[in-house]
């Protein structure tokens, strides 16, 4: 998780820290579920969030959309035009 | 309702295609311990769920698997690109080829389609997590088997952070198993299904 707020490595930096901070999101929800009043996992989760919210922001302004909801069509339908998550070009 | 977001839980990218760990990787797309089972496993089984906690996390869970599933296809995508014929037939990929060229279909590494018989929903939360504990024992053995067979680091990546996540989601379904025993009446000592009272 080390130097998630740098982005300086663009794109791919990017996503890569919005994949692990998403995956830190992922692990934690579900330790939550069972441990549901922990206070330092309640604390973590609250901080990636916002991590999570300000990484993806930067990244949907300057690269595309990641999620469904958050298309910005002025310049028109822009969903489909990043290579699907499978491909390696998706993943490089 | 489900959201898409367009991007693998964990990034796959293998560069050298090589359709016999295809034919084995399949069986965790649409096998007797795959994703695809354990995700309708958990998300059918919430239904019966009488703690909200515990069918929130068969939810969490079952939504994940459905990540590990494209992060399967896209393993089985990536690994199959590009064949010419003579390796199709070299690297054994004739018999799939024959029926589905180099689509992702949902199967065993032995051929057998998917079929819901690979797992259950009892509506006994008991019994249902008891399955689901076996259930990740069970897919982690598998991962521990494509690992014996296969050697490129680029297919081990992905297939050890997925084998990870196994462990993680049973020590969570043992959680919630003691979720559920904690609640149990005190008359119920005998453990019957506490969704399921015909008084």
């Amino acid at each position: 998780m080390n130097g998630y707020c740098n982005n300086d490595g663009g794109k791919k930096a990017l996503f890569d820290q919005i994949n692990e901070v998403s995956f830190a999101l992922d692990d934690l929800r579900l330790y939550l579920d069972t441990h549901p009043d922990c206070a330092e996992a309640l604390a973590l989760f609250s901080e990636y969030m916002d991590k999570r919210a300000e990484l993806v922001g930067k990244y949907t302004e300057n690269y595309g959309p990641l999620d469904s909801y958050c298309l910005n069509t002025s310049g028109g339908w822009n969903w489909n035009s990043a290579p699907m998550p499978w491909m390696k070009e998706a993943n490089k | 309702m489900w959201g898409y977001e367009k991007r693998l839980q964990y990034p796959v990218n293998i560069k050298k295609p090589d359709a016999r760990a295809a034919k084995i990787i399949i069986s965790q797309y649409g096998g007797p311990d795959g994703e695809l089972g354990a995700s309708l496993r958990y998300l059918s089984q919430r239904y019966a769920m009488p703690d909200a906690r515990v069918a929130g996390l068969l939810t969490d869970i079952g939504t994940e698997e459905l990540a590990h599933l494209e992060m399967i296809g896209a393993i089985l995508q990536q690994l199959t690109a590009n064949l010419s014929p003579d390796e199709i037939i070299r690297q054994g990929f004739d018999a799939y080829f024959v029926d589905h060229t180099v689509g992702v279909y949902p199967q065993a590494a032995s051929g057998t389609p998917f079929t819901a018989a690979y797992l259950q929903s009892k509506g006994d939360p008991i019994t249902d997590l008891s399955e689901d504990m076996a259930a990740e024992q069970k897919a982690r053995t598998t991962y521990d088997n494509i690992l014996t067979l296969i050697d490129d680091p680029d297919v081990i990546d992905p297939i050890r952070f997925l084998r990870q996540r196994e462990i993680v989601h049973f020590q969570r379904f043992g959680e919630a198993l003691g979720m559920i025993t904690d609640k149990l009446d005190s008359r119920n000592f005998y453990a019957y299904n506490p969704a399921y009272d015909p008084k």
